[in-house]
């Protein structure tokens, strides 16, 4: 049974720890850098930190953020290590690009300056601009360690939720927060809960969506990678609001890292007594599994979601009813996204209050986002929502690479749009982004310059979203095809005006007609693209030409076999 | 005279039965007869289609560049271009090499299942027929190409069909066969 | 006119009519002689919502709304047609006709074609999306029943009453998005599947060409679902 005091008690004995161990020396083991070969640099370290005999520990940690500098490790002096108030303490060193080679180097410098030729400036505003909540563990606990978790305050929301809150009013407090889906839909998760809470039903259900299948997105798999224990303790804190007891992660086995990771977790805070029967000596009981999906981005609509942990193929079905009403085995489910659920044991920690005053009127909080594409900084960051779209790329992101122009930035994914310089000033929320023909969605952020023909770029999303199809409603199935057909035919230089119309009219017929969000969003590069791009599509239609150089645009009228 | 109207027929990638559906008219057609023209026809010993017409209708798909270029030409001198039968909308049974492509429909035919020189030809089948029209890799419908004012579908359409849309040409009116003649 | 218990009044086409409760709208619509042309759907099986032909407006809905699947609550203000509807029911058609090889003339199902006799209905009079012309299979393996790939709009009537009624669940889907097919067992010839009975319900259901019975052409070639409803009732009633 845990206990505020044992937490305590950790917490303590981990610090204590911490402090004794000296400086830390934190290597990015996250699939980033990972990719990077950081698990080497980690050996490397660790081996010149044995043979120097110096008072430090070498830890793996989770993503930091700056991905483009990968492999990022970090050192954080043993001052700063045991300060109370981090303000005044010394700062935190970053380097980027460390190979097994600089190991000796950053152990020699321990108490000495800085590395020179591999610091990172962490006044830049790619730091400076951040707001993290979220992502406020990743990159300085060890993702697989649960005392480090608690250690940095982790689970008392949870006990405080259990041993003082009744469900009603930890439903109350996600509500007052204004907290929306992460997934992509902003669909109000205090709505959600009430509904699932309200449902009727003996047996109910929680299901993490951690499908994340966008080209493009990492932010999810990040957070399970980094801090798998925020997760948890969102969706624990979330059954005891909806009142259900067993539990599913649904997420692909692509990432095996974040399976191993959540998997590591599941068993922590089993042994813990924070999973499990009883949980911290309640009568609250949940049981979580994983569940591994074979890599389907329609596995991310949660009616297919439901249908593939289920064991049946995964198609999505007609909504109503909804699964907060007929989930899961026909019961009463809540599925968030992994995001959604990093949200709720800050709110319930620091109050809804804390969290509402953050973001705008009607999106609250932050956001992260994967940003990548044409920009100088690319990586994982988390802003307030209500930052100007400038402000992400520009600032935090650096602009685009000199020599070029900044032309666009596509969010949300497949079923989002691209955004034209013109419009870079809007606030980045729900309502705004969806005003300016794209979405929130779940956080891909991919920024273009002038090397990108938009023509192009609608044509890759249709051949993710056709590929993606699951082929159960024609529109989508056939629809989407078709599409790629006519976008292909612009980029060949081989369409006509004919063409453009009848690809207009299969955007609105398929986006109106298909069967779930991902035919219904499908059109949506086309449609953004045209609105902002047209002279772009007409160059490619009426003059043969990319106007970005991408496209060969040779093709004759009609294809005889000579 | 003046008022007759001006009749073209043409036939292109099909197998003439749009044509043999129009003489199953029978006595229909001699009645018709009085209100038209036939100006151009494969029934009528007529080479150069004229400057005007204005109805055509045009039997077949667009299979090779003999085709493509005869549809873009009576395109530009007719009034009201209409389909009739299924391989003028849909492509049909002359689109059925679709699927494998022309030169592989050609080795087939005038190839593995023929006797003489074209059997053991080299190379591709195309250049062994270079005095033909080229074979488009794909046959198409008329659509496809140029604009169309009306569709007669069937295969062939019945002589009642073709009957009912003359009729409604020659009155002045685009015929209407939505809902009425089986699609396909 | 006196209503049920639990009944639901709502309007549909303007005009004032009634449902029991958990009856969806397309049956409501039936009971009301309305016409909403189907594919997917057939009387005695479970329905998926997958052909969007019987797409309908609901007054206050965001987005359009499957008839087949949805409903009726009371108050509810339906409308079945409308230019926007027959216009995204036409390309649905086109999008079918384009997507695989349905030369209609030289089909067994030529005349009784569930998605023929549809087109003719909703006024289609050719094809405006390019036609995709894949190059498709035919299985011919079984002794009395053959499955042409050419002529499949993938409805899963014959997935799922081998599975709802049969109990056998030889078939099922496989591949995604325009890559999907139906297949018997693990994707192997028909003929050699262990799981069919030959019972030939699938080929009763069947809209289209795709399955049919070997030597059975010409007038004999219609087929009859009719017998499902039946089935079911019984079955339910036992």
């Amino acid at each position: 049974m845990m206990s505020h005091e044992e937490l305590e008690q950790t917490t303590a004995k981990v610090q204590q720890e911490q402090r004794a161990a000296g400086d830390r020396i934190n290597v990015c083991v996250a699939a980033g850098c990972l990719s990077l070969h950081s698990d080497a640099v980690q050996k490397s370290l660790n081996e010149e930190a044995k043979k120097s005999g110096a008072r430090c520990s070498v830890r793996g940690v989770g993503c930091m953020g700056l991905c483009s500098a990968g492999p990022v490790v970090s050192h954080e002096p043993a001052q700063a290590v045991a300060a109370e108030d981090k303000t005044t303490a010394q700062p935190t060193r970053l380097y980027g690009g460390v190979q097994p080679g600089h190991a000796a180097k950053i152990v020699a410098s321990l108490n000495r300056e800085p590395v020179r030729e591999l610091a990172i400036d962490t006044t830049m505003p790619f730091f400076a601009k951040q707001t993290k909540i979220v992502l406020e563990n990743s990159g300085s606990i060890n993702p697989e360690s649960i005392e480090e978790y608690i250690a940095v305050g982790g689970y008392r929301a949870l006990l405080r939720a259990l041993h003082e809150m009744t469900p009603a009013e930890v439903v109350q407090e996600i509500s007052a927060s204004g907290l929306r889906g992460r997934g992509g839909a902003g669909y109000p998760t205090g709505l959600k809960w009430a509904t699932v809470a309200r449902a009727a039903g003996a047996t109910k259900y929680v299901i993490c969506n951690a499908d994340e299948g966008d080209p493009g997105a990492c932010m999810d798999r990040s957070v399970r990678e980094s801090d798998p224990h925020r997760v948890l303790e969102g969706m624990i804190l979330a059954a005891y609001a909806v009142g259900a007891s067993q539990g599913y992660i649904s997420l692909r086995a692509e990432y095996p890292l974040a399976v191993q990771r959540l998997g590591v977790a599941i068993r922590e805070a089993k042994r813990m007594g924070l999973l499990g029967a009883e949980i911290a000596g309640t009568r609250m009981s949940l049981n979580l599994e994983i569940r591994l999906g074979a890599g389907a981005f329609v596995c991310g609509e949660e009616t297919a979601l439901i249908a593939s942990i289920e064991g049946r193929r995964g198609t999505p079905q007609p909504r109503p009813p909804y699964p907060a009403e007929s989930g899961l085995w026909n019961s009463p489910t809540l599925i968030n996204n992994v995001e959604t659920y990093a949200n709720v044991s800050p709110i319930l920690a620091r109050g809804s209050a804390w969290y509402a005053a953050q973001g705008t009127a009607k999106s609250k909080g932050t956001k992260v986002f994967a940003l990548s594409g044409k920009a100088r900084n690319t990586g994982l960051i988390e802003v307030p929502m209500g930052m100007t779209l400038r402000e992400i790329i520009f600032d935090i992101g650096g602009g685009v690479p000199a020599g070029h122009t900044f032309k666009a930035v596509q969010t949300g994914g497949p079923s989002g749009g691209c955004i034209p310089e013109s419009l870079l000033d809007i606030p980045v929320d729900y309502d705004s982004l969806m005003q300016a023909g794209s979405i929130m969605g779940s956080g891909g952020m991919i920024v273009m310059d002038d090397s990108s023909c938009m023509v192009s770029v609608a044509r890759f999303f249709m051949e993710f979203c056709m590929s993606e199809s699951c082929g159960k409603c024609i529109p989508c199935r056939a629809g989407t095809a078709q599409m790629h057909g006519l976008l292909t035919r612009i980029t060949e230089g081989a369409a006509t005006h004919r063409d453009l119309d009848l690809l207009v009219r299969l955007c609105e017929m398929v986006g109106a007609t298909s069967l779930c969000g991902l035919g219904q969003t499908a059109p949506n590069p086309v449609l953004s693209t045209l609105r902002y791009f047209k002279n772009e599509y007409l160059a490619h239609i009426e003059d043969k030409h990319c106007p970005a150089g991408v496209c060969e645009c040779a093709a004759t009228p009609a294809e005889v076999n000579a | 005279m003046s008022e007759k109207k001006t009749l073209a027929t043409v036939w292109l990638d099909g197998c003439s039965g749009c044509h043999m559906s129009l003489l199953d008219m029978d006595e229909r057609l001699i009645t018709l007869s009085s209100q038209f023209d036939l100006v151009y026809s494969p029934l009528v010993d007529q080479k150069i289609f004229p400057a005007h017409v204005d109805i055509t209708l045009v039997e077949g798909a667009i299979g090779n560049t003999e085709d493509l270029e005869k549809i873009h030409m009576i395109r530009e001198r007719t009034r009201i271009l209409v389909a009739v039968g299924d391989c003028a909308i849909t492509g049909n049974v002359s689109a059925l090499r679709n699927a494998c492509g022309a030169e592989a429909m050609l080795r087939r035919v005038y190839g593995e299942s023929a006797q003489g020189p074209a059997q053991n030809a080299p190379g591709k089948m195309q250049d062994i027929f270079v005095q033909l029209p080229r074979l488009f890799e794909r046959v198409q419908p008329l659509h496809d190409y140029v604009s169309i004012d009306a569709f007669v579908p069937g295969c062939p359409p019945t002589a009642d069909t073709i009957h009912f849309a003359l009729s409604e040409l020659l009155a002045g009116r685009v015929p209407d066969l939505s809902g009425v003649a089986k699609f396909g | 006119m006196s209503a049920a218990p639990g009944a639901k009044t709502f309007v549909i086409d303007g005009v004032d009519a009634s449902a029991t409760p958990g009856q969806t709208i397309l049956s409501a619509a039936r009971e009301h002689n309305i016409f909403i042309p189907t594919l997917c759907h057939l009387e005695g099986l479970g329905d998926v919502g997958a052909c969007r032909l019987c797409l309908v407006e609901v007054k206050g809905a965001r987005r359009l709304l499957p008839a087949c699947t949805t409903r009726v609550d009371e108050g509810m203000e339906i409308t079945t047609n409308s230019p926007r509807l027959a216009d995204d029911r036409q390309m649905t058609m086109q999008l079918l006709f384009a997507e695989r090889n349905h030369v209609c003339s030289v089909c067994v199902a030529n005349n009784h074609c569930e998605m023929q006799s549809m087109a003719t209905t909703l006024g289609m009079t050719h094809v405006e999306v390019p036609y995709r012309f894949p190059a498709l299979t035919v299985d011919a393996s079984h002794e009395r029943f053959t499955l042409d790939h050419n002529r499949c709009i993938l409805c899963t009537r014959c997935v799922r009453v081998c599975s709802e009624i049969e109990g056998a669940h030889t078939w099922d889907v496989m591949g995604r998005g325009i890559q999907s097919k139906v297949i018997t067992d693990l994707d192997q010839p028909w003929g050699t599947s262990e799981t069919c009975t030959s019972c030939g319900k699938c080929v009763q259901v069947c809209p289209t060409g795709a399955l049919f019975q070997k030597n059975r052409t010409g007038e004999r070639r219609g087929k009859d679902p009719s017998f499902l409803p039946y089935l079911r009732t019984m079955r339910e009633e036992l």
